[in-house]
């Protein structure tokens, strides 16, 4: 697993029913893209998040397949209609098989 | 008005816009989460009496509206995952005495301030000391942990979280008493040519600042803001390191972070900077 790899998100803590809100994440993690070479001329093995997926209460908001081009730190911001009280769960899966996870609930205001 | 004279208006009419562009610095304003209003121009300190500045301004204003704004919201500020990781090792129990830097130091909120006054006079130890080497010394003496090589990633990542601590607090450090000595040597360092291309610090960052060094802009070279997190690095960079990279683009040989020399240069380009806004970590390409 890649070291030191935080998310991190910023959602509204509240929201009117049918708002529609900004939803901003930010992971640390290398991105490392495989295409680079170490000191020594091999290969440093590609090691990236690969997936990245939020959903509202069980619905999808976002489903992004990630690529090697991706910079480091990878910084997503999009928006989502709340219809209701509920979580938002955010979901990063890293090409090592972990999985990274963060919730965020959002109440009706 | 002959010929000359209205060619000449011409040139200056034409010429305005040309110096708005050339990369000097702009009228933002920077507001660090919609919070706290940052000094980041202010009247130069009485010791740059005798240099061309009168007003000494943040690398902020020299970047583009897009950089700032990162900088402007901790969310979007890169820089600001590696404080989390600082706070992290700030907690974290190493070395034989069993001790951690809150162990002692408790809560970060009790670094306030230590950005903004250091490098600075140790007593006890009779010696300049740099934020970095006070970690050490702590991480020697009080901890019974090896000390950190200067500029490593995990110490700059300790020092920022420090920095991040004193945000929006004036630069003030002291520049006489026992500190003279190296604040003498300091400004020799910055006005030494040095290299094949025989610069210095000021033939850029005092002579030259607001003008383009190739498709850059050359902002005064202030410190108030390190550790900075590079765009085109991706990752926090020491004042040291940074130091080294300018000697080097001269073609000369460099000190080493950590050396005596960077350390006199460390006070003597931050106290350039007396009277800004601590801004580490800030966001510069």
């Amino acid at each position: 697993m890649a070291s030191g790899v935080r998310p991190r998100v910023k959602a509204p803590k509240s929201a009117a029913a049918g708002d529609v809100v900004t939803l901003k994440t930010l992971i640390s993690h290398p991105m490392e893209s495989g295409q680079r070479k170490d000191s020594n001329g091999n290969t440093i093995p590609r090691s990236i998040i690969n997936r990245f997926t939020c959903e509202f209460n069980g619905t999808t908001i976002i489903d992004v397949t990630m690529e090697p081009a991706i910079s480091t730190n990878p910084y997503f911001e999009f928006e989502a209609t709340i219809p209701e009280a509920g979580d938002l769960q955010f979901t990063w899966y890293d090409d090592d098989g972990s999985v990274y996870e963060e919730t965020k609930s959002v109440a009706m205001a | 008005m002959n010929f000359k004279a209205l060619t000449a208006t011409i040139a200056l009419i034409a010429a305005a816009p040309v110096v708005a562009l050339a990369g000097g610095a702009d009228d933002d304003t920077l507001v660090l989460n919609g919070e706290v209003e940052m000094t980041t121009k202010a009247a130069a300190p009485a010791h740059m009496a005798d240099t061309y500045v009168d007003e000494i301004i943040s690398g902020w204003h020299f970047r583009a509206d897009e950089t700032q704004a990162l900088q402007m919201d901790d969310f979007e500020n890169q820089g600001m995952i590696f404080v989390d990781d600082g706070l992290a090792t700030w907690e974290t129990v190493e070395g034989s005495e069993g001790k951690s830097c809150a162990s002692c130091h408790e809560s970060p909120d009790s670094m306030k301030g230590v950005a903004a006054t250091y490098p600075k006079w140790n007593e006890d130890a009779g010696e300049l000391r740099t934020v970095q080497m006070q970690m050490n010394d702590c991480r020697v003496n009080r901890m019974g942990a090896a000390p950190w090589k200067y500029d490593a990633k995990v110490a700059i990542n300790v020092e920022a979280m420090i920095a991040s601590q004193s945000r929006g607090m004036p630069v003030d450090v002291q520049i006489d008493g026992p500190v003279k000595a190296a604040w003498e040597q300091g400004k020799e360092l910055y006005y030494t040519r040095t290299g094949i291309l025989e610069l210095s610090c000021a033939s850029c960052h005092e002579e030259n600042y607001g003008n383009y060094i190739r498709a850059d802009h050359l902002s005064q070279g202030q410190i108030n803001g390190f550790p900075t997190y590079r765009l085109k690095n991706a990752k926090l960079n020491g004042v040291h390191s940074r130091f080294k990279g300018c000697v080097r683009d001269t073609r000369a040989e460099t000190y080493s972070p950590g050396s005596e020399e960077f350390i006199a240069l460390e006070l003597y380009v931050k106290s350039r900077g007396n009277g800004l806004s601590v801004e580490g970590p800030s966001v510069r390409n």
